[in-house]
């Protein structure tokens, strides 16, 4: 079981992209987006992990308790927030895409080619 | 390419690039064995130095402060770009009198909504700020705190009361408050270069007990910045989506 | 510690949150907000000039919150300066400042709006320059992002707007992540954030599968935002429609941040695990592989790159088209892997970015005075834009590698490392994109501005994108105001007199080697040494102006001028007719590709990683 984990990154990666690719809906792609950088969390939060070790928290344990790396966890907390903000502004822009080109089909959001 | 070309080709290289992925994971020491260093030093050094009993926001909000600041004003182009790009065709409409907004329909909440809202929001309220306010001692902080504290706003904008929601927070008033935690955080960090120590040393005192609530020195206090930021950000990204909708409403009229 | 590195990211972000707070007092002073943003982009191109003088001889680390490395082993996040990186910022401030100081009065805003957003980016560059730790890295590269998307969008009811800004947006977002899980990967290996301790840690062993996948993912993010083939195809559609200073900014410094981050990753912190030796003299890996399969990737761009740019019409997206080509032209510089073709790759940066912002920022001109950037519909009306005329075409020539602008020294020395490593026929290449880039611009330059030759043909479709763009600017169309025209003027004349600096050669090649110095940087930045010899892995060989340069700059040149004349007046020439018509010969298969739909491009991402990543596993293989 040591590599399952990472194995199950790569398929959140899979499928995320996979449903950018083929996506018929803005809100449908922006949604695969995230669950592409989901697949970074997993990844992080799968790396700091210490078997049978405690979340460093050491509120009332000992300051000696072997704990999990707290360091991933303070990076997948920024990635969240970056996250949340590429989305909000993503969102936006769908709802300006939807005003001036009447649909969300990628494929047809196309002003500009060649 | 068609559709149909594009999900074959897609297809064919995803399981080259997934198969790469696989080959670089396939050299990591295993799940649940993780090596060190950097994690470890903290771990144990971390309470001693900074009187914090939560790690996690210590490496957040001291140790790796700057990407924090960093993060912050990610949040804050967000929340301000959000109004950038979704004004309204018609210029300058928000300068039009606030009364404008009294015709916008509404739909009504059901009762049980509104109840249900109304027993919630001082719960939340208390709820958020008892998380922002005690990231060094258990795993909370600014971030996890600001964003409850948006959704007590939110709950407001549910039960039906959007002019209320717009009143208590009005755009430039959020947006001033949002600038000022994202602005207030990298200040902390000047206040520190004008004492003549590195960019956001912790130049408070410090405390005697870890983890009491005025221990910890800047952290406690870069977290409250960072929670009023993020409750600000957050009602200005909700709030700017939640007036699309009721524009669209009003469109269709 | 110099206590201005952290100032020169931070005052740009304090003065945008202080500009934010006070919107409702500021969003009818124009002049005061407009002032406020030019001086705080002067002062902190002040900061960072300051900065690299300081930095000439030694790099400066500034550890943040006072952490400084714990028995070597780094805890907090540092600062980690030399002069390429200083310098790369303060090109960038440079252009925020000309860029804000040519939408003075006249460009249409929104209450606060343009000027926080602008003074964020600027501090998102700055950072990323700055910066010697991957994850910061990775922070100021979103941060950065998150601002460019929104000023793409800036004009949100023009349609093209929204298409850039979400091609854009979702391609370079993928990009990050995938640098994420590959910055993620290498602190799985080594535990560290820290550059030079990473670098010092994964040159212990023979380089596996881990380390060339994480160098393949990280750099995948910078290459995407590098605009390389075949992750290109978002960068036309959001430069053409982005205002006029930020497409200056995103041609004239953030595509080339791209390529910085590339450069610095690999040299800082995979170069001697995969190309270099351990302490014991075991050599790993294989250093030519790795040069060849990005010098495949440059050249393909730079040529991709040249062909598109000659068949537009839309003249933002020909600037725009004409940026990849050169982005491929400093990959190709940095793919040498000689400290000559990084100094080289360097000063054709900066002579690119001076000269690209002029030519778009002559191009806002033309928008603001006669409304359209359609090459066809102007032809011949920008004559009584007399110094703009004048302005424009000076750029182009030095956008044609003619002696003596930077292009020309940068792009000289490029080819002498190539001739130096064998490969002439790398020489060709370059020589033949600088020709029809040249000669797309001054193309433009002719039949605009002095109504040469007959208007050049377009297609229905080129003709609808570029009819959509409408000024962006609210008044005073009569003359062209004096804070619009003078700092492109001032830009192209940096660029010609930075090419005639004497020693320029040498403090760029001694800076150059120290960059790809990677034993010298873990010492500096883990231990605090002062390293006084320092060596590339490659010998430095000498930058000066060769006769040879000067023969293939005048030629390129020459080429560029006889090229946009037969474009100009092929018509008088029937044998012409079928190679100059948009939509025939080589491209028509090409343009196909550059579809406008974002799924086509996040497929080609996918498929240039597998690629790239198959190539470079064979690199440690085989």
């Amino acid at each position: 079981m040591h590599i399952f984990p990472f194995v199950v990154v790569v398929y959140i990666l899979a499928v995320g992209l996979y449903g950018i690719v083929t996506s018929r809906h803005l809100v449908h792609q922006i949604m695969c987006l995230i669950v592409v950088q989901s697949s970074t969390y997993v990844l992080l939060l799968g790396i700091g992990y210490k078997t049978g070790a405690v979340a460093p928290y050491f509120y009332d344990i000992p300051v000696h308790t072997p704990a999990v790396d707290p360091v991933v966890q303070a990076l997948a907390l920024t990635d969240v927030v970056v996250e949340a903000a590429v989305t909000a502004l993503l969102l936006a822009f769908a709802i300006q895409a939807h005003k001036r080109f009447g649909t969300l089909d990628p494929q047809e959001l196309v002003q500009l080619k060649g | 390419m068609t559709p149909g070309q594009r999900r074959w080709i897609f297809l064919a290289a995803m399981a080259g690039l997934a198969a790469f992925y696989v080959w670089g994971l396939a050299g990591l020491p295993g799940f649940g064995n993780y090596p060190g260093p950097y994690g470890d030093i903290i771990n144990r050094i971390a309470v001693a130095q900074t009187k914090a009993t939560g790690v996690v926001s210590a490496v957040n909000f001291e140790y790796r402060g700057f990407d924090t600041v960093g993060e912050e004003f990610i949040l804050f182009v967000a929340a301000t770009a959000m109004a950038v790009v979704l004004r309204h065709l018609r210029h300058e409409r928000e300068e039009d009198s606030p009364g404008a907004t009294e015709d916008w329909a509404v739909p009504p909440a059901s009762d049980s909504v509104r109840l249900v809202a109304l027993i919630f929001t001082g719960p939340v309220v208390v709820m958020g700020w008892f998380l922002a306010s005690h990231a060094q001692t258990s795993p909370s902080g600014g971030f996890q705190g600001g964003v409850i504290l948006a959704t007590a706003f939110f709950l407001i904008y549910l039960s039906g009361e959007y002019l209320l929601f717009r009143r208590i927070s009005p755009v430039d008033v959020t947006g001033a408050f949002e600038a000022v935690g994202a602005g207030g955080f990298a200040a902390i960090g000047v206040a520190a270069l004008v004492m003549g120590l590195p960019y956001l040393k912790n130049f408070l005192p410090l405390g005697t007990t870890p983890g009491a609530v005025s221990s910890s020195g800047t952290i406690a206090l870069i977290s409250f910045f960072v929670g009023v930021e993020v409750a600000a950000a957050f009602i200005l990204i909700v709030g700017e989506l939640v007036e699309q909708t009721l524009l669209v409403r009003q469109g269709d009229h | 510690m110099d206590q201005l590195l952290p100032l020169a990211v931070v005052v740009p972000l304090l003065v945008a949150a202080a500009i934010s707070a006070l919107t409702p007092l500021l969003r009818r002073r124009r002049r005061i907000l407009d002032s406020t943003a030019i001086v705080t982009s002067a002062v902190v191109a002040g900061m960072l000039a300051v900065i690299m003088i300081r930095v000439a001889h030694q790099d400066q680390t500034y550890w943040f919150a006072g952490f400084r490395p714990h028995h070597g082993i780094a805890i907090g996040i540092d600062f980690e300066t030399g002069p390429l990186s200083a310098g790369l910022a303060c090109l960038a401030a440079v252009l925020v400042t000309a860029g804000m100081i040519f939408s003075w009065r006249y460009f249409e805003r929104v209450a606060t709006y343009y000027h926080v957003l602008m003074l964020t980016f600027l501090a998102g560059m700055t950072g990323f320059c700055l910066t010697g730790d991957i994850f910061d890295m990775f922070v100021w590269f979103e941060l950065m992002g998150v601002s460019a998307y929104a000023l793409t969008a800036y004009r949100p009811e023009e349609r093209g707007s929204i298409q850039g800004a979400l091609n854009f947006a979702i391609t370079n977002s993928i990009g990050a992540y995938l640098t994420l899980s590959g910055i993620a990967i290498v602190y799985g290996r080594t535990g560290a954030l820290n550059m030079a301790q990473i670098g010092q840690d994964i040159a212990r062993h023979r380089p596996d599968g881990l380390v060339v996948v994480a160098f393949v993912l990280i750099i995948t993010g910078w290459l995407i935002k590098s605009a390389i083939v075949p992750f290109h195809f978002w960068l036309a559609d959001a430069h053409a429609v982005a205002p006029t200073p930020v497409c200056v900014l995103f041609s004239g410094v953030m595509v080339e941040l791209g390529l910085y981050a590339v450069a610095r990753v690999y040299w800082s912190m995979f170069g001697q695990a995969l190309t270099g030796q351990t302490l014991t003299g075991q050599t790993l890996g294989n250093r030519d592989t790795i040069s060849h399969a990005f010098l495949a990737l440059g050249l393909v761009t730079t040529i991709v790159g040249a062909l598109f740019c000659f068949r537009e019409r839309h003249i933002k997206r020909l600037l725009a088209f004409s940026t990849i080509s050169h982005a491929g032209m400093f990959l190709t510089g940095l793919a040498l892997l000689t400290p000559l073709g990084l100094a080289g790759a360097a000063v054709s940066v900066v002579g690119h970015a001076l000269v690209k912002a002029a030519l778009f920022l002559c191009t806002g001109i033309v928008l603001h005075r006669l409304g359209s950037v359609n090459e066809t519909w102007l032809h011949g009306r920008g004559r009584r834009l007399r110094a703009t005329g004048v302005v424009f075409t000076l750029a182009a020539f030095g956008l044609a590698d003619l002696p003596p602008f930077a292009t020309y020294l940068g792009k000289g020395w490029i080819e002498d490392t190539s001739s130096a490593r064998g490969m002439t026929w790398v020489i060709a290449l370059l020589v033949v994109a600088s020709v029809i880039v040249g000669a797309a611009v001054l193309r433009v330059a002719g039949g605009v501005f002095y109504g040469l030759g007959d208007p050049p043909s377009e297609d229905p479709q080129m003709a609808q994108e570029s009819s959509e763009e409408t000024s962006e600017t609210d008044e005073g169309k009569q003359r062209t105001p004096l804070t619009m025209i003078i700092p492109p003027a001032v830009l192209v004349t940096a660029a010609a007199v930075i090419g005639l600096l004497p020693r320029l050669g040498s403090v760029v090649e001694a800076a150059a080697v120290r960059f790809q110095d990677q034993r010298a940087y873990n010492a500096t930045v883990l231990h605090g040494a002062r390293v006084a010899h320092v060596t590339a892995p490659y010998p430095a060989e000498p930058a000066g102006v060769t006769v040879t340069d000067l023969v293939i700059g005048l030629g390129t040149a020459a080429g560029a001028v006889f090229l946009a004349f037969l474009a100009l007046y092929w018509r008088r020439l029937p044998v012409l007719r079928r190679g100059f018509e948009p939509g025939t010969g080589l491209v028509r298969p090409l343009r196909r590709f550059q579809s406008g739909v974002v799924n086509d491009y996040v497929t080609w991402i996918v498929i240039g990683v597998a690629c790239l990543g198959g190539a470079l596993a064979f690199s440690i293989h085989g």
